[in-house]
């Protein structure tokens, strides 16, 4: 694809903007340098108070139907700086998900302390955004409602809400389809919906469970690409949650490799990729290559301790 | 392909819809025909006895004088709104009660449990006996066959909104609640729009039962409405009469389903089309 995919350009207006921006990206090594100083240009916008997210000692115990209590997350340890973009690796069931339902509020944490900029997590905060893994745009309203409907939710009036919408929706690239409903749309314009429907509220606070796992691999690649491109327009702190390893080095900041269930911290890893990356191509770095069997070192253990388990459960 | 050839191809597909459609129409008279001409034909032959068996053209005929001369409890029109007046009345307090109680009970966790048996056991009543009760409660007039229609209408609606409510996809609650809305508007602009293709489906099936629940009611005890007149029939071993007013419940049972069929399309226009599709 690499930009050429024909079928995603009307609807991308600022693509060849940002495909222009990243260009240098691919330069020879001479460029190398510029790229450095640029990203050290990009100070994380750390509040030097407290960090954005705080996880201390956090366990997570649920009751299984069969009444047997089920630990998915054991001690665990996560901090998030202000601005930071981190990624959550670790093999399926390892409470990947839990973790952000503890940081939205959606789910109360067993023991230990869940801080979010500052203060302990009880129930839904105000400046968090979630996209989630399935589909959870409401079938029911249009593109325009979708975006539109967490300024609603929120008190805005009607006209502005519209407004504003319209406006997110012309960032994400669909512009012209106001009017649609969801299952009129590719499963890449839904996820491009969501995130706008996301992003309106701006949060401080971006929680992201597989919101690409579903898409196929070009569109993907694309949609991290505008992520990032989205991102780095705001301040926000972006915690997301992937079982693709290439993916989580690709996006982030910092990468936190879980083990498999109870899910604890097994290891975190700085990725010193410079920024602005594209990811399709960042793959290809040495660097990435190096960070990328580090990681995978240090995960595969755990992949094979969830696979073991899962093979005994059958 | 050019894209003259395409128009072709477009157009040749059309045709066949089309002509697939004109088929079908033309199918569904003549069994229609069919079946009343054999009826009629094995009538007249006497294959089968028109005393117990009536005649299609002896039923168009009461029919006829019911509409022209009047019926034997007075003119049709009136029987007619009689009937519809208490299927009507019966079934909007039914959809409005099961849907509430649905919302509620499907929201309100503790409250299923302490009334979910309740309900269970309400529900496996043989809900017609209900009706000389409340024939001896209400009298003989309107209120009583309201009263049956409503119970009949209500637990359909009330199961189906029920079931709605907890279909509702988590996740989706989940985004509302994260995107600000409190537990009303989960309510009202989430749970209730979600579970509203459940409920629309029920209203197929209830307004046949709001219509079965004001004829038993008029059958029970009443001095007017097509029950009335089937009841009447019954007693005078009027076939034909029986048939005529069964006819006439049945055109307002196909009016009112094309009515709430687009009711339906115009409420839930956002899901996906699910019109069969002819193969092309």
């Amino acid at each position: 694809m690499n930009g050429h995919n024909r079928d995603f350009a009307p609807f991308v207006s600022h693509y060849p903007r940002a495909r222009r921006r990243r260009r240098y990206d691919l330069d020879e090594e001479g460029a190398m340098a510029q790229m450095v100083s640029e990203l050290v240009a990009r100070p994380p916008i750390a509040s030097s108070s407290s960090p954005a997210i705080e996880l201390r000692d956090v366990t997570k115990r649920f009751r299984t139907p069969s009444g047997d209590i089920y630990t998915a997350l054991r001690d665990l340890d996560i901090t998030v700086a202000g601005g930071e973009f981190l990624s959550i690796v670790g093999p399926t069931g390892c409470g990947k998900s839990t973790t952000l339902g503890l940081i939205s509020g959606l789910t109360p944490a067993s023991s230990g302390e869940v801080l979010v900029l500052g203060t302990p997590v009880r129930g839904i905060g105000d400046n968090l955004g979630y996209v989630f893994q399935g589909d959870v745009l409401f079938p029911w309203k249009s593109v325009l409602g979708n975006v539109s409907a967490g300024l609603r939710f929120r008190g805005v009036s009607k006209k502005e809400a519209n407004e504003r919408a319209r406006e997110w929706i012309a960032k994400v690239g669909l512009s012209g389809f106001e009017d649609r409903y969801p299952h009129q749309l590719s499963g890449g314009m839904r996820k491009r919906t969501a995130l706008a429907q996301t992003l309106i509220t701006s949060p401080e606070i971006i929680l992201m469970d597989e919101p690409f796992s579903a898409l196929d691999v070009q569109t993907r690649a694309l949609m991290e690409d505008e992520l990032l491109d989205l991102w780095s327009a705001t301040s926000a702190s972006v915690v997301f949650v992937t079982h693709d390893l290439e993916e989580a080095i690709a996006l982030s900041d910092r990468v936190c490799v879980i083990t498999a269930g109870p899910g604890t911290v097994k290891g975190v890893y700085e990725i010193d990729l410079p920024r602005p990356r594209h990811v399709a191509e960042i793959r290809f770095e040495p660097r990435f290559v190096d960070l990328y069997r580090d990681i995978w070192e240090n995960l595969r253990d755990e992949v094979l301790v969830s696979y073991e388990r899962a093979k005994q459960h059958v | 392909m050019s894209s003259v050839a395409l128009d072709a191809n477009v157009a040749a597909a059309k045709r066949k819809v089309r002509q697939h459609r004109r088929v079908v129409i033309a199918l569904r008279i003549a069994f229609g025909v069919g079946l009343l001409g054999s009826w009629e034909l094995l009538s007249r032959t006497k294959v089968i006895d028109p005393f117990f068996f009536g005649k299609p053209s002896d039923i168009g005929r009461v029919i006829w004088k019911w509409a022209t001369v009047g019926t034997p409890d007075g003119p049709l029109w009136n029987q007619v709104w009689v009937t519809l007046e208490e299927a009507l009345l019966g079934f909007l307090l039914g959809v409005i009660g099961g849907i509430v109680f649905g919302l509620a009970l499907g929201r309100i966790r503790l409250l299923a449990e302490v009334l979910g048996p309740y309900i269970k056991a309400a529900n496996s009543i043989p809900r017609v006996v209900l009706g000389s009760i409340f024939i001896i409660w209400l009298g003989l007039g309107l209120p009583s066959k309201v009263a049956l229609a409503f119970v009949l209408v209500f637990f359909v609606v009330f199961f189906n909104a029920f079931q709605g409510v907890r279909e509702v996809n988590e996740d989706v609650i989940a985004n509302a609640r994260i995107l600000g809305a409190n537990r009303r508007k989960v309510t009202t602009q989430v749970v209730l729009p979600s579970a509203l293709t459940w409920i629309i489906a029920s209203l197929h099936t209830s307004f046949g039962f709001a219509l079965v629940g004001a004829v038993v009611g008029e059958f029970i005890g009443s001095i007017h409405g097509l029950g009335h007149l089937i009841a009447f029939a019954q007693g005078t071993f009027d076939t034909n009469a029986v048939f005529a007013a069964m006819f006439i419940l049945a055109v307002i049972a196909l009016v009112a389903e094309f009515l709430i069929t687009s009711l339906e399309n115009r409420l839930i226009k956002w899901r996906p089309n699910r019109r069969d599709e002819v193969a092309l």
